[in-house]
């Protein structure tokens, strides 16, 4: 236990392959492989996971945990210790935790590389972290056991104190490297429900402090002796290319020592290497470049919504098709609905501009950046530099939010750095995209037409449902669309719907993904995004057809086997009882979601002001199943929601117009400020021993559908089309 | 390019940048205090503010050459602030940050907010921390903060 990375897996060092399987909840399974021949002889997950590679107990009695995926707001720089610390007896006060390095070790336990996605982190690495902390303390107490010549079981341990029977004791610390000599048990034995002492409780993060005071390092922070900045000026209409460029008045300005032409993932674009970032920004601006925009598809948003509602009203590809696929021409019109909805494309925006530093020195790199894709990040890299994955260190940074957009299969900002730094040869360059070129850049949640078509039974109760979805696949093309792409349907498109915990009997889900030149990524909770809202104002529409309470209703909809959601609605009832007495012109909008395994029920109390929505209050009711850190679930409703309301904000859209982004800065795509957000937002956590799920991504699909469900109420109109310009 | 001196957390420090330069890259590139953070460089975020002459303002969009003699405050002085130092405590207590990139801009608001009108009403809340983004959705807590932090001040 005295260094951190001795006892690796040996390295990927031939051809890859990322294998992806469907998970049971729509998540994603990877597995990163060597050749398929050694395939058996390298399992994803090893059986012991080495605590030195994750726990180094210092002479002073700190005890540094190695974090093995990405924080960037989450929280899980502080779950996972707390479940290692808990295991492990240590002192929680001594515990600092450390984001790992891109290596093997740290390769998601399920998904086989190393990764942040799909809300798995607790999830996966719950007990892992467990089983770390319980090897842990096995260890010392085994060495202290050693040296007072007593068995293990007559020893204790509590707050990095190991006690004997005689009334020895011994620190942690003193222990430490006398217990890395001893072997890794197999078996060990985790704590009850009831001995848990940091699990289940409310901690505080870890974090705070450094990131209130200004001294944490993001990505964005990194400086390197001798470090230049780069930009890129990227072309106009993605996939273009330069034709060519005057390049003598951005090599004017003070500081700028390179300009150069680099190929990119989508075309190519032209390189701006300064000392500083203020040269680099205004050489850019001052480059002139001509772009071979013509021989490129120039998308244009209102082209694209025409051509979408058109092809809406064929079936497409069949996701699921239940009972009689035809069942809806039996329903008289009267009793069926109609409905078409649109969804822009919407960027993620994360308050840290994407950013990547390296240093390439001919036979070695060295990477700084955040990263939701290690593994990916790092063979990427690799692969531009003609080096091996294992001769690029990766250092994981701090990232400053990322929402999916730090999780980008063809790694194209971390290319563009090793692109750069390959010519730099030996001096390390931060690598920036500006807001402009975030905004702008594309990799969008995918926009969207919905065809829905719904026959309502002499109950009340929708009889058929029939529903087309027309949006990009986000996977095709990607290492990940052999097995998330099922029968011409991106199950990623689909989810939220084809998987509805609604019992509707007869129930026909399709899908087309037109390949459009706008690269498309999963944005906090993916296809659920659209999906929820579409099901979720639906269901309130049929509620109210049918003069029924809407919590009520959904509780008569829901399969019987949809315990979470069941639990948060039932919470949800009775939390929101008191709200019976609304003032005047203010209405409640309730919606639910299942998503990554975990149930969500919210409740919002809205009035329009302004003519926007004022969310006076939410109340979310939440099944995570165990609830490791009750206060980073709080506290990831609570911003989930907000991050939901970017999807009704009145400039909460991408549009294209012949093939450019209309959109430049936060100015034009507007994500939700305070105002925007529910003035309180209270969290009930439903009590549970089952194994925990995700709480990052399931707030976010709920909250949109609430705030229209209760604008309808207000207004009595129906709103379908996102954003939300007028009400 | 000019040489400029300016007065940062008390202290005189002197830079040669181009006029036009934006504080905030002054305060990050050339005295390496990283503390005040880039997020859109159209004072649209606020994740680089500052307290210039005791306003807060973005840094992002004032050229140094237009600082003159006026003081900057950043985030690094917060903890010798005397309400800084409540507004970081209270922070820290509410677990307010989630990625915390734009908290260094939500501090310095609030502490601005918080010397002007010692005990704001939601509206003036609204009103002060208006423009500060925060794309993970803490704002919640921050409002609830700013009011802990004001009973606290007393």
């Amino acid at each position: 236990m005295s260094t951190a990375t001795t006892s690796h897996p040996p390295s990927v060092s031939r051809r890859t392959f990322l294998r992806v399987s469907s998970a049971a909840a729509g998540g994603l399974l990877v597995s990163l492989y060597l050749d398929w021949p050694t395939i058996a002889q390298q399992p994803a997950t090893p059986k012991v996971y080495p605590p030195d590679a994750f726990v180094h107990v210092r002479p002073d009695g700190k005890i540094v945990v190695q974090v093995n995926r990405l924080e960037f707001g989450q929280g899980v720089q502080t779950a996972l210790p707390m479940l290692l610390a808990d295991e492990m007896d240590a002192d929680w006060l001594q515990v600092i935790a450390e984001l790992a390095p891109a290596g093997d070790v740290y390769r998601d336990p399920v998904y086989g590389i190393q990764m942040v996605g799909g809300s798995g982190s607790i999830a996966h690495s719950f007990e892992q972290y467990r089983q770390l902390g319980a090897r842990t303390r096995a260890m010392l107490i085994a060495a202290a056991a050693a040296q007072w010549k007593v068995t293990p079981t007559q020893c204790r341990a509590e707050s990095s104190v190991v006690y004997g029977p005689n009334g020895q004791s011994a620190r942690y610390a003193e222990l430490a490297e006398a217990a890395a000599h001893l072997p890794v048990p197999e078996n060990i034995q985790l704590k009850k429900e009831s001995d848990l002492r940091l699990t289940n409780k409310e901690v505080r993060r870890l974090d705070s402090g450094a990131k209130c005071n200004g001294s944490q390092k993001f990505g964005l922070d990194v400086d390197l002796p001798g470090m230049k900045v780069a930009l890129v000026a990227h072309p106009p209409v993605f996939g273009a290319k330069v034709k060519g460029f005057d390049a003598n008045a951005a090599r004017a300005i003070s500081g700028v020592q390179e300009v150069f032409e680099i190929p990119l993932v989508r075309g190519t674009g032209v390189a701006i290497v300064a000392d500083r970032f203020w040269a680099a920004k205004q050489a850019r601006d001052r480059l002139r470049a001509e772009w071979d925009t013509a021989s490129v598809e120039r998308p244009d948003t209102a082209q694209l919504f025409a051509k979408y509602r058109e092809l809406a009203r064929t079936p497409g590809n069949v996701a699921v098709s239940r009972a009689n696929a035809n069942a809806m021409d039996s329903i008289s019109p009267a009793n069926r609905i109609l409905a078409e909805y649109e969804f822009p494309y919407l960027a993620h925006t994360p308050m840290e501009p994407l950013n990547t530093t390296v240093r390439f020195d001919g036979d070695r790199a060295e990477v700084w950046g955040g990263s939701q894709f290690q593994t990916v990040d790092r063979m990427a890299i690799a692969e531009v530099l003609g080096l091996k994955p294992e001769q690029v260190t990766f250092h994981t940074e701090m990232a400053g939010g990322g929402f999916g957009r730090r999780a980008t299969p063809d790694s194209h900002v971390q290319r563009e750095a090793a692109t750069v730094a390959k010519r730099l040869r030996g001096i390390p360059v931060k690598l920036i995209w500006t807001r402009e070129d975030d905004v702008q850049g594309g990799y969008y949640r995918p926009m969207h037409v919905h065809r829905v078509e719904v026959g309502i039974g002499g109950d009340g109760m929708p009889a058929a449902w029939r529903h087309v979805i027309v949006g990009q696949s986000i996977l095709a093309g990607t290492p990940f669309a052999p097995m998330m792409v099922k029968n011409g349907v991106d199950s990623t498109a689909v989810e939220g719907t084809a998987d509805t915990k609604y019992n509707i009997p007869n129930f026909h889900i399709s899908a087309h993904h037109p390949a459009i030149n706008v690269p498309v990524l999963w944005w906090r909770s993916v296809g659920h995004t659209h999906n929820a809202f579409v099901m979720e104002t639906l269901i309130d529409e049929l509620a109210r057809r049918a003069k029924a309470d809407p919590i009520a209703y959904r509780l008569k909809l829901l399969s019987p086997d949809a315990k979470k959601l069941r639990n948060c609605l039932a919470l949800l009832q009775g939390k929101t009882a008191s709200w019976r007495s609304l003032p005047r012109n203010h209405a409640v909008g309730i919606a639910c979601h299942e998503s990554f395994e975990t149930g969500v029920a919210c409740a919002v109390e809205v009035s329009i002001e302004d003519k926007r929505p004022r969310i006076h209050r939410a109340t979310i009711t939440v099944d995570p199943g165990f609830a490791v850190n009750p206060l980073t679930i709080a506290s990831q409703m609570q911003g989930g929601v907000t991050f939901g309301i970017t999807q009704v904000m009145s400039r909460g859209a991408i549009t294209l117009k012949d093939g450019r982004v209309e959109q430049r800065n936060w100015d034009g795509y507007t994500p939700p400020y305070m105002k925007d957000a529910p003035v309180i937002a209270q969290v009930h956590i439903v009590p549970s021993s089952e194994k925990p799920s995700g709480c990052g991504e399931p707030p976010v699909p709920v909250i949109s559908p609430a705030v229209v469900n209760a604008l309808s109420r207000l207004t009595g109109k129906r709103y379908r089309t996102l954003p939300l310009t007028e009400i | 390019m000019e040489t400029f001196k300016l007065t940062v957390n008390g202290q005189v420090k002197e830079v040669t940048a181009d006029p036009g330069t934006p504080l905030l890259w002054v305060l990050r590139e050339d005295l390496k205090m990283t503390g005040t953070k880039y997020g859109c460089g159209i004072a649209a975020c606020g994740a680089c503010t500052v307290h210039l002459g005791g306003v807060p303002t973005r840094s992002c969009v004032v050229p140094v050459a237009l600082v003159r003699n006026r003081p900057i405050l950043t985030i690094e002085a917060m903890a010798d602030d005397p309400v800084g130092r409540v507004v970081q405590d209270v922070w820290v207590s509410e677990d307010v940050v989630q990625c915390g990139y734009c908290q260094s801009g939500q501090i310095m608001s609030a502490v601005a907010l918080l010397k002007s009108t010692p005990k704001p009403t939601d509206k003036d809340i609204e009103e002060s921390m208006g423009g500060n983004l925060c794309r993970c959705g803490t704002y919640v807590r921050i409002r609830q903060a700013i009011k802990t932090s004001a009973r606290q001040l007393g």
